[in-house]
């Protein structure tokens, strides 16, 4: 056995500057964009290994993603490939951006929302039920309820893991957890065959489709529909609330220090269930959107096979729980994906089988890296302190 | 006692930390079998010094000489093996293990090779605690003695590892006055049998006790090393803090008006469930400061956390003003009237990742002209902490700086005018000049005694005996979750620390 004394800090202000400065460093720009960095490095190493030129499938990647579109437009090119790229990208990036908000809002409460891809399809479901009854609707407003009912569906969920928090402490993580699969088995039972919501085709487990005035528009030809409007009113609506609200006052005074926040008269139980109510809110608008201007219905398969919600927790992470940098996350994970896709990238550069596993292994390491980012700080501090030390701080022996 | 040839010299000591001088050519000599003590503010390098002898820092010029031959300490290892042994301000013991296993801990005599031999570490435990005076049973657990008994299990590791410069880290911060006597006596007794020891300190009285030299240190620089004789804390003080101090609060005497808080067979239970706070009554009037004296655990916090609505009230009234507050929330509280100035400033107190704006506003971020309508005005939170900011003379940054970046003592400058700008009524202060140096001392005081002159009710709670004589109009002793005795600004430390470890249970008046 053996007592490892706490790490020696010259007095308590030094340890603090170098906190503090060790954060501000973690919470700017740097560390997610040196994790991505290095992922695509190493990434680009394994590209090498399987024999062909890192340089052309990266680019054949970033033009997969339909990202040298500007190019191509500035200089008067035929855009059509290349736009069609990048509004699949930017539609992808729709539903990560709206749940990567759902952790990023319960996180800056300093609590983990593992609960996105529950809150995702209650208010899938929710808006599925408006979207597919009331017909002879106006289309703005059909759309409009629809949306207010996923928001509300998404907002339910998430309350209920939010409700259990503040009244009997229930940890969040695991009743988000377990609300995900009660909603994800609770849609593969309503949409099964002869399932209380199963459409008209008798032979398919799938639900009605919703009308067309329930549809989102389609604001760039033929992929990008509102959603993607909707997703960055939404990161605008995230920052605001947050920083310009007294609700984001203490949202932000729990997350950072709940003792602090209770000692200044906050209600934190209340703050606990807002906090969840509103991200299952994002979430839910994410299952709407991409009902309203992708699916338009859903299949019981679908509810195997889509998890968005939970890749939207790495782009939460990278994106360090900011508004910015979240659209950014969200538009690197989106792009990884369609530009590996078969459809877009060119077989004869890289196999998009292969892409896709890169895609796949860059996501990974990026999140392994943004996870390490303290390791990197300290790292970093750490080999300057050495050069002054003369020896790592970690490998001094305990005193005594 | 001491001998006049160094044992132990430090010459030209330069470290330097990224943006700070640390230490700046500082010397510091030890004789044997003295008492050294490292005078200075928080900040002022004390830890930073002893570190260097420590072998935990490099230190970037200078050189280190032990009876006179230069030595290079490279890392813990090496000081304890040229006989420096340190007891650091947090003790690193294992809870569930033996007075006799920690002691022999890393060191452990063995039967085999690989089996520790039980019999053979207590007898020497048990030895080397005879010789040097030591009362302490090998057997007992950790978890189960007292804090003094634990630094003194600190102190006989160093010992058993054959230590002969015992370096002492603010030894007394987490002990009674009492605990702090008996340190002192087995310091003489160790320096007797021809030990040294390095006493870093930034109390004044106790350098002066039990020092036979001073050395202060002021931002990393040695100011100056006296002897003890002659020496006064005034002395000392403009030493530490380059300036004037007065020690002394000055204070007219106080006039009581009517009763601001009233307390009424109070009942709370601690985290755990078990009574902490059992049956108090008393009251503080407008005008008056009403001290708490009590060793730390005798229900302090729990009597706080009761007044400011943090905690439950098991039974018993608390009123404001003659309003029954006992059922409010804390924000109630704070609109009752309540000022808090937590015990715990970096827990509590402030949120280190907000800005000093942000914190000014933590309690009226919701309350015009702050806000309106659910809407944050930041511009009026930063308005009203740059005017609390130069009223109350807080350095070391602005309403958007984050309150982390701030020293104890601005920290605590913030925590105050946060509480005072709120006009309360009664204004609860825990252990508020706890980790402060000299001249924030010297501020939080006067400012406590303003405020008492303005006309609100203070209450005090507070570990430092000093503190409290020196401020409180009237004075309470809690003990055991009781008010044991009540006494006027007048009474004697040694009738205090009677009462304080339960010695009289006189009737409150």
């Amino acid at each position: 056995m053996s007592v490892t004394p706490p790490a020696q800090v010259p007095e308590a202000e030094e340890a603090y500057s170098l906190r503090t400065g060790a954060q501000e460093l973690a919470t700017g720009f740097l560390v997610p964009l040196a994790a991505t960095l290095l992922a695509f490095l190493i990434g680009g190493l394994v590209v090498l290994l399987t024999g062909h030129n890192p340089i052309t499938a990266y680019r054949a990647i970033f033009e997969g993603a339909g990202f040298n579109w500007p190019y191509e437009w500035l200089t008067g090119q035929d855009t059509r490939a290349s736009g069609r790229d990048l509004q699949q990208t930017l539609r992808t990036a729709t539903p990560l951006i709206l749940s990567a908000l759902a952790v990023a809002f319960s996180f800056r409460c300093g609590l983990f929302n593992i609960g996105g891809q529950g809150q995702y399809w209650v208010g899938f479901i929710f808006a599925l039920l408006v979207g597919t009854h009331l017909e002879g609707l106006s289309r703005p407003l059909h759309v409009l309820l629809c949306v207010a009912a996923g928001i509300l569906g998404g907002a339910f969920w998430g309350g209920i893991a939010g409700f259990l928090r503040a009244t009997v402490g229930a940890h969040e993580v695991i009743t988000t957890i377990m609300l995900n699969w009660i909603a994800i088995y609770g849609g593969k039972w309503l949409f099964e065959l002869d399932g209380p919501l199963q459409g008209a085709a008798p032979s398919l487990p799938r639900s009605e489709i919703i009308f067309d005035s329930a549809t989102l528009w389609i604001i760039w030809s033929p992929y990008l529909h509102a959603g993607f409007l909707i997703a960055l009113l939404a990161l605008v609506v995230y920052y605001v609330v947050l920083n310009r609200t007294t609700l984001g006052f203490e949202v932000r005074a729990v997350g950072f220090n709940a003792e602090a926040a209770r000692y200044g008269g906050i209600n934190v139980r209340k703050s606990y269930f807002l906090a969840l109510a509103i991200s299952g809110a994002f979430a839910g608008l994410a299952g709407t959107v991409d009902l309203l201007g992708v699916k338009y219905a859903v299949d019981q398969s679908d509810f195997d096979t889509n998890f968005v919600a939970f890749t939207a927790i790495a782009v939460a992470l990278l994106g360090r729980n900011k508004a910015v940098g979240i659209l950014l996350a969200g538009l690197l994970f989106a792009a990884l994906s369609t530009g590996t896709s078969s459809r877009n990238l060119d077989p004869d550069v890289f196999e998009p089988a292969l892409a896709t596993d890169l895609a796949t292994m860059i996501q990974a390491l990026v999140i392994f890296f943004v996870g390490a980012e303290l390791l990197i700080v300290y790292l970093w501090r750490g080999t300057r302190r050495y050069a002054r030390l003369g020896r790592p701080p970690a490998e001094e022996p305990a005193p005594l | 006692m001491a001998d006049d040839a160094p044992l132990l010299e430090l010459k030209g000591i330069t470290k330097r930390f990224p943006g700070v001088v640390a230490n700046d050519r500082v010397d510091f000599d030890l004789r044997r079998g003295e008492v050294h003590a490292l005078l200075g503010e928080n900040g002022a390098g004390k830890s930073t010094l002893v570190n260097v002898l420590y072998g935990l820092y490099r230190p970037d010029e200078g050189e280190i000489l032990i009876n006179g031959k230069p030595v290079e300490l490279g890392s813990p290892r090496d000081a304890i093996d040229l006989g420096i042994g340190m007891v650091h301000q947090h003790f690193m013991l294992i809870p569930v293990m033996t007075v006799a296993e920690n002691i022999v801990l890393g060191v452990e005599p063995t039967r085999e090779k690989v089996l520790l031999d039980e019999d053979a570490a207590e007898e020497r435990v048990k030895q080397i605690a005879r010789s040097f005076k030591f009362a302490i049973d090998p057997h007992a657990r950790i978890e189960n003695i007292g804090v003094g008994q634990q630094q003194r299990v600190e102190i006989l590791k160093a010992l058993f590892r054959g230590a002969e410069i015992l370096i002492l880290d603010e030894p007394t911060a987490v002990l009674t006055p009492q605990e702090a006597l008996e340190l002192f006596g087995i310091l003489r007794t160790l320096t007797q049998e021809g030990m040294s020891v390095i006493f870093i300190s930034h109390k004044l009285h106790e350098v002066l006790e039990i020092a036979d030299r001073v050395t202060v240190l002021r931002r990393g620089k040695k100011i100056e090393t006296l002897p003890r004789e002659g020496a006064t804390q005034e002395q000392l003080a403009k030493l530490m803090v380059g300036r004037e101090v007065f020690l002394r609060v000055d204070k007219k005497p106080a006039e009581p008006g009517e009763p601001l808080l009233q307390v009424e067979d109070l009942h709370v239970l601690d985290q755990r469930g078990l009574p902490a706070v059992r049956g108090v009554s008393f009251e503080v009037r407008a005008g008056e400061i009403v001290g708490i004296a009590g060793v730390d655990g005798n229900g302090q916090t729990e009597l706080i956390d009761a007044l400011t609505g943090l905690t439950k009230v098991q039974n018993g009234v608390i009123r404001i003003a003659g309003n029954d507050i006992t059922r409010d929330s804390t924000r109630e509280r704070f609109d009752e009237g309540i000022g808090h100035i937590p015990e715990d400033r970096q827990r509590r107190g402030l949120i280190l990742d907000f800005t000093l704006a942000e914190n000014i506003g933590l309690h009226d971020y919701r309350n015009e002209p702050n806000s309106r309508f659910g809407w944050l005005r930041p511009g009026r939170l930063v308005t009203l902490a740059r005017r609390l900011l130069k009223e109350f003379d807080v350095r070391g940054g602005g309403p958007t700086t984050l309150a982390s970046s701030l020293s104890g003592g601005n920290q605590q400058k913030v925590v105050i005018a946060r509480e005072v700008e709120r006009d309360p009524r009664v204004l609860v202060a825990g252990q508020p000049t706890r980790g402060l140096d000299v001249g924030a001392i010297e501020f939080v005081h006067n400012r406590l005694v303003e405020e008492r002159d303005e006309g609100r009710a203070v209450l005090l709670v507070s570990l430092e005996l000093e503190e409290i004589m020196s401020l409180s109009d009237r004075i309470l002793v809690i003990f055991g979750g009781e008010i044991v005795g009540e006494y006027g600004p007048d009474v004697t430390e040694e009738e205090l620390g009677v009462a304080m470890t339960g010695g009289t249970r006189e009737a409150v008046a």
